[in-house]
């Protein structure tokens, strides 16, 4: 057993040396964003212009080209953009014609909380099917547990927004079919909540598969183990051997794939907020992609890899946290 | 469990930093729309209505359900002097912006000057080429001096006017204006929650007259699926689908179908620069050989019509009858075999040992002009001409003007001039960008465009575009294909519905409702 203290101050070396490894990767990631930009075939002026750009003259053209310094070499432009982002200036973005800070302000708190739901909801709902798979492997419970799950694991997420938009909001009429509110409705909790159940559904019933069955082998591999078996044998209840033992033990390698799952919950919110109109940043950061918006796209980079990076350490952590027998960074 | 999820809920909350907005509908009538595409900012300087329709902003002029220019921050329709140089406008008295400004001739300059600006981004300034100078002598006359006689400019006066002290010491280009404008139109914009929705509220100090409908929300929803479940779910008091989705709501009690015609069109722009498109004979028999009907009946549903020049046949005063294509696949192989492109053994044309072949271009993202390339490719192969129909993007289509053919789309309603100059005038032939983009050369085509624009005599205008038509299909630089309708769903519960050729552009401001602030409640 590791004294408190001593881990303390563990857990404080572990995150230092993830934030001077974070610095590289953050720069490395936002420079690559540039290289891939400029090479895209894409071109940032012709975008905005959108259907104008059909008959608009070469030299105006020429001109909004100049004002963006877009046809400046990469690294010019690179120097340029990290030179302001130090300083907390990440620019105006060229697509929305709003200051990037005031994009993302509008836009992230709101994926953050259909993010959020989603994801606890995709935890709790694969920790209990898991287990119960498990539980009673083999039976015609666990088939069905699995079964579904890879069928779910299959369909793609837009196919799921549709269908669930199809069925309750079309022909149950039980909730609203997107957007955070109702058209003529102000914004409180009663009708956000309302508004969030579809989208937050769909996305933790995209996200749950996975964890499920993540669960039920490792919790199978668990039940095997000697003291699981020895527990068993010395007549333990059944309830109390896997939901004491046996999924205690499984869950520490979870932890550590949580952080490494965040992307794929990303990817699946971009495509449940264009289906559900629901106002976040995924559908902000596509059209940036496709405008070849440097300044917004320099900016979300850093965040998402931001984000990824600080999931994988709170997963280390309490990876940690929980198992003191596991050493740092090892 | 319950209490965790509540925390986490409300922490996300915190997060999001919501400001609740005051309560909704400030009562009856109110109407909620459901776009397929969302306006970038709403700032007319950068673009935004540049056509009137704007619901928030007036222009000097606006137009009626038959496209006639109408005075609407102008007295009366602003007039050229007689070397058509100099354009004037007086300006209403009495008028106010949203904010209780009152509207002067200093704003108009404002305006305009901004949008010539070098330093401004604007996506309309082309449109404002022929101008040299924007003054105003006094605080209601704005004056217009022009480089070269343009006769189409009022046309363009349909731009909405921004109050100028909204942009002191502020940035245009992400100026907060942007998101929350103020103008002097019949409504204010209220809230517009980015990717969600706008809430638009009438202005009832309008100087025209208060709308009756008090509050209109702009849903946004792009996936077209997505938006005709939430019309059927009853979310929405009308919506724009394509006319597939929109078909089915056929003969629905409560519900109507509205089709309106648009000069939206889709073309075939034919390589000058190809040794096989080179040939008149080749471009002619390439339109004669293209059954345009079929592609509306089957890709569009019915709701199109077919096209030969940029020229929308809805535009009554400019439209030459004569000037079609009729489907004649016989006649086309003729023209081909006398142009010396014959068929061989494996029956495909070639001509001195070259194959006959002309690749077909579109951008990989819109399925519509996939199915429209098809439809011409497989249309091709049958006349025993090799057409590869390729995906790309339209950067790419540029780069390659000179070897492949593309499927391009744009027009508005307005003037021919917009639609047909820029793309077929032998001037542009050669310059970078989306002008003229096949390098067509035809010096009777130039004279008749230039005429026509140039002229202030309407006799002496549709004249030269009759004469531009016949030159034209005698000489076709393109494959025009369709000019398409744009359909939409209404619940049948408002008056004043009236049916407007539509430019190309159907979010928020043209459309079904682009003049809702004369609707009212059955």
């Amino acid at each position: 057993m590791v004294e408190p203290r001593a881990l303390v101050a563990e857990v404080t070396r572990l995150v230092l040396r993830r934030l001077a490894f974070a610095v590289p990767v953050l720069l490395v990631v936002s420079f690559g964003l540039f290289l891939l930009a400029k090479a895209s075939p894409f071109d940032p002026v012709e975008r905005y212009f959108g259907v104008r750009i059909i008959g608009a003259d070469p030299e105006r053209v020429a001109q909004i080209r100049e004002n963006w310094g877009v046809d400046r070499p990469v690294v010019e432009q690179y120097t340029a953009w990290l030179g302001h982002a130090v300083t907390g200036d990440f620019g105006d973005s060229l697509s929305l014609q709003q200051p990037v800070s005031q994009v993302i302000g509008d836009r992230l708190g709101w994926s953050t909380l259909l993010l959020a739901v989603s994801f606890t909801l995709a935890l709790l709902l694969g920790l209990a099917l898991g287990t119960l798979a498990a539980w009673r492997q083999g039976g015609w419970l666990d088939r069905a547990i699995t079964s579904g799950a890879y069928v779910l694991e299959a369909a793609p997420v837009f196919w799921l927004g549709l269908g669930a938009l199809f069925v309750f909001a079309q022909q149950l009429q039980w909730l609203p079919g997107g957007g955070l509110t109702d058209a003529d409705q102000a914004l409180d909790l009663d009708q956000l909540v309302r508004h969030l159940v579809l989208p937050a559904g769909v996305l933790a019933i995209s996200q749950a598969p996975w964890f499920a069955l993540f669960v039920r082998q490792n919790l199978l591999e668990a039940l095997t183990q000697d003291y699981v078996i020895g527990a068993r044998a010395r007549g333990l209840p059944d309830r109390t051997v896997v939901l004491g033992h046996a999924l205690r033990t499984s869950l520490l390698p979870f932890l550590t794939l949580l952080g490494a799952r965040l992307p794929e919950l990303i990817s699946g919110a971009l495509l449940v907020e264009t289906v559900f109109s629901w106002p976040g940043i995924a559908k902000a950061t596509v059209d940036a992609a496709l405008n070849v918006d440097f300044a917004l796209l320099g900016a979300l980079t850093l965040l998402a890899t931001a984000a990824v990076l600080l999931g994988n350490l709170v997963a280390d952590v309490l990876y940690a946290l929980a198992d003191p027998r596991v050493g740092f960074d090892g | 469990m319950r209490t965790v999820l509540g925390f986490v809920l409300l922490g996300a909350l915190a997060v999001a930093g919501c400001s609740v907005p005051e309560q909704g509908p400030a009562g009856p009538p109110a109407m909620v729309i459901g776009a397929g595409q969302e306006p970038d900012n709403l700032n007319p300087i950068l673009g935004y209505a540049p056509d009137g329709s704007s619901k928030v902003f007036d222009g000097l002029v606006d137009r009626d359900a038959r496209l006639a220019l109408t005075p609407r921050l102008a007295q009366r329709l602003p007039e050229a002097s007689p070397d058509g140089l100099t354009w004037t406008a007086t300006l209403r008295q009495g008028v106010k912006f949203s904010d209780g400004t009152p509207l002067s001739a200093q704003d108009v300059v404002f305006t305009y000057k901004s949008v010539l600006d070098p330093k401004v981004n604007s996506t309309i300034a082309s449109r404002y080429d022929a101008v040299a100078e924007v003054t105003a002598p006094d605080d209601s006359t704005v004056v217009f001096k022009l480089k070269y006689a343009y006769s189409p400019f009022a046309q363009y006066l349909t731009l909405g006017i921004v109050p100028r002290k909204a942009f002191d010491g502020v940035d245009v280009n992400a100026a907060p204006f942007n998101t929350a404008p103020v103008g002097t139109g019949p409504y204010t914009v209220s809230q517009w929650r980015k990717g969600d929705r706008m809430v638009l509220k009438a202005n009832d100090g309008h100087w025209d007259k208060a709308p009756a409908i008090k509050t209109v929300t702009f849903v946004y929803v792009t996936d077209d699926n997505a938006r005709a479940t939430r019309m059927a779910s009853g979310e929405f008091d009308a919506t724009v689908l394509p006319p597939r989705l929109a078909r089915t709501y056929t003969g629905r009690a409560g519900y109507r179908l509205v089709q309106n015609p648009s000069a939206d069109y889709r073309g075939l722009g034919l390589p000058s620069a190809l040794p096989f498109t080179a040939d008149p004979k080749v471009r002619l028999a390439i339109n004669t050989g293209i059954n345009r009907q079929a592609m509306i009946d089957t890709i569009l549903a019915g709701a199109g019509k077919p096209a030969a020049t940029p020229i929308s046949p809805y535009l009554d005063e400019w439209y030459d009858p004569a000037a079609t294509f009729d489907f004649d696949a016989t006649a086309a192989g003729r023209l081909l075999d006398d142009a010396g492109w014959r068929i061989g053994p494996d029956g495909k044309r070639a001509k001195d040992g070259e194959r006959a072949r002309l690749p077909i271009l579109y951008p990989a993202e819109d399925s519509l002009r996939k199915d429209l390339a098809l439809a011409v490719g497989s249309d091709l192969a049958k006349l025993g001409i090799d057409a590869a129909v390729e995906a790309t993007t339209f950067e790419l289509i540029l780069k390659r003007q000179k070897e492949a053919a593309a499927i391009w789309g744009g027009g508005d309603p307005y003037d021919p001039d917009s639609a047909a100059y820029t793309l077929l005038h032998s001037r542009y032939s050669g310059q970078p960008g989306y002008v003229n983009m096949t390098l067509y050369n035809n010096s009777q085509v130039d004279a008749a465009l230039d005429t026509a624009r140039k002229s202030l005599d309407p006799a002496v205008r549709k004249q030269s575009y009759r004469d531009f038509q016949k030159v034209f299909t005698g000489d076709p630089g393109w494959a025009f294909l369709v000019f398409l309708d744009h359909t939409y769903v209404m619940r049948d519960k408002w008056n004043g519905i009236e049916s407007q050729v539509e430019p190309h552009d159907h979010g928020m401001v043209h459309a079904v409702w682009w003049n809702l602030e004369h609707w009212s409640p059955k």
